[in-house]
């Protein structure tokens, strides 16, 4: 006998343990099965674009950091990179291998956290996460030596950074550099050939290529479908160019190819700071000698790096002041959400937490 | 590294294909009649060698006499680049087309525009506010928004 359904509309959240933040979606069930999602959110929006407009160009630094606070580094790179676009500020070549340096300890301590917290979400409580915030832990300790801060750093500067890395720094950043690889093994070890993650992952919450181009979607989440797509190599920044490391990309575009594709990432990230360690000049200036009120000339600059989340860019326009005309900032956390109608459609109920928190949004990001 | 496509060479093909299309250009940008706008961007993506299958990013800005939307887009095949600009006028109603027919990718962020900066898009699906609440006063990166 057939069993008569309706559909049933349940708002997870804004509440909710595994929204990483306050983020609300409105879904719709038939039975067990997904027919309909909307995502609400705001519930964090502070203006930040506001903001920045009645803010020096420096001062706005800071409220970079509370975009993605899992990634203040890379916000701060995007950031500071637009205005030196502006303004034709040059970086001294030391200041940039300390950028990237950063920029790329952020991307591993950031991968971390959405690998413990995907595992989290797939009902591996707390273990792996903690796991994944042990790793975190000595990146946000080396941060902590660089600008006395762990998470809002404000580090970057126009023209580069506000000081140079202290002595004991360089020692504790290859003891790190030498630990993780080992560390990666151990987490793959614990999760990659692990058949109850196999199974709640593989081929859930499926994207193509083509659907992620047209959604504008971009970072880890359009490579899992096998795009080989990022900044870094399409359009490299500070010095990129010099440095050795490969595009790792999924196949199917599933929440496991997202995973595997984070996991790569981060041995990537190892292999790029293992170069610049190597690479950076001994001795030279870390900031362009700059007033404190940096006057761009009237104009306009959009510049993008390839932060953990995806493409983060900023596109800011001059009017001469002392404060940006306007500031809008291209939030990748945000603009990804556009597509998760369709990979949660069609799918279980017990998938949709797994394939929300493969898509690894921040909600500082997405209601800025 | 991502070729910035000139902006002559792109409004020409452009004037091509649809006729005055294009207001005005500059060695980046392109400035294409509000009207047109939902053709040209048809165009933009589907012409063989332009292929801007991706749109990086919606953004809006309120000059006063005029708001300027700004369009981002990027050829992944070719990577290469370029700016397109529309200036609407009037600060009561301004309206556009919405391109979220062409590119699934400006879904969210014309909600954005809507909702911040109050610039309606004719056929967006669903365009309801983003950040803030419906019943709102007012869209806070206006220049005359007073708190």
């Amino acid at each position: 006998m057939a069993i008569k359904t309706e559909p049933v509309t349940i708002n997870l959240g804004p509440q909710h343990p595994s929204t990483h933040g306050v983020f609300r979606l409105r879904v719709t069930f038939d039975g067990e099965v997904v027919v309909d999602a909307e995502p609400v959110f705001g519930y964090l929006h502070r203006g930040t674009e506001k903001l920045a407009e009645s803010r020096t160009y420096v001062q706005i630094v800071t409220l970079t950091d509370r975009l993605d606070y899992t990634a203040a580094m890379s916000n701060n790179l995007a950031y500071v990179r637009t205005v030196e676009k502006l303004a034709d500020i040059e970086v001294p070549e030391r200041a940039q291998y300390i950028r990237v340096l950063t920029a790329e300890l952020q991307r591993i301590a950031s991968h971390m956290l959405a690998t413990g917290f995907l595992l989290n979400e797939l009902g591996a409580l707390a273990t792996p996460l903690i796991y994944c915030f042990r790793e975190r832990e000595r990146i946000l300790d080396l941060f902590e030596m660089l600008c006395g801060a762990r998470i809002t750093v404000s580090y970057m500067r126009p023209g580069g950074v506000f000081q140079d890395a202290p002595e004991e720094f360089w020692p504790a950043l290859s003891r790190l550099i030498g630990d993780l690889p080992h560390y990666l093994d151990e987490l793959e070890d614990l999760i990659s050939g692990n058949e109850i993650v196999l199974v709640r992952t593989r081929d859930v919450g499926l994207i193509s290529a083509e659907q992620a181009i047209d959604s504008s979607i971009s970072g880890p989440t359009l490579r899992a479908t096998g795009a080989q797509w990022d900044v870094r190599k399409a359009a490299p920044y500070e010095i990129y160019d010099r440095l050795e490391f490969d595009i790792p990309i999924g196949t199917v575009g599933d929440v496991y190819d997202r995973y595997i594709v984070r996991i790569q990432e981060m041995r990537q990230a190892v292999r790029i700071i293992e170069q610049c360690i190597s690479q950076i000049p001994d001795e030279g200036p870390i900031r362009t000698e700059m007033p404190y009120f940096v006057r761009p000339p009237v104009g306009e600059a959009y510049a993008a790096v390839e932060a953990p989340k995806g493409e983060l860019g900023f596109y800011i326009v001059s009017d001469g002041g002392i404060a940006p005309y306007r500031c809008k900032i291209r939030a990748p956390s945000f603009i990804n959400l556009t597509a998760i109608r369709d990979m949660v459609v069609g799918g279980k109920m017990g998938d949709l937490i797994t394939i929300f928190g493969s898509l690894d949004i921040v909600l500082g990001e997405v209601d800025r | 590294m991502t070729k910035a496509l000139s902006g002559g060479d792109v409004a020409s093909r452009i004037n091509e294909a649809i006729s005055d299309a294009v207001v005005d250009h500059n060695d980046t940008d392109v400035w294409i009649d509000s009207e047109s706008l939902l053709d040209a961007s048809r165009f933009l993506k589907t012409d063989a060698d332009l292929d801007f299958a991706y749109l990086t990013a919606v953004s809006a800005v309120d000059y006063i006499e005029y708001f300027e939307l700004v369009y981002h887009l990027l050829s992944t095949r070719y990577n290469h680049s370029v700016v397109v600009k529309s200036k609407l006028f009037g600060r009561e109603a301004p309206t556009v087309s919405s391109v979220t027919g062409v590119w699934r990718g400006a879904d969210l962020q014309e909600r954005e525009v809507w909702d911040l900066m109050g610039i309606r898009f004719e056929g967006h699906p669903n365009l309801k506010r983003v950040m803030l609440w419906e019943g709102f006063p007012g869209h806070p990166l206006r220049k005359d928004y007073v708190e």
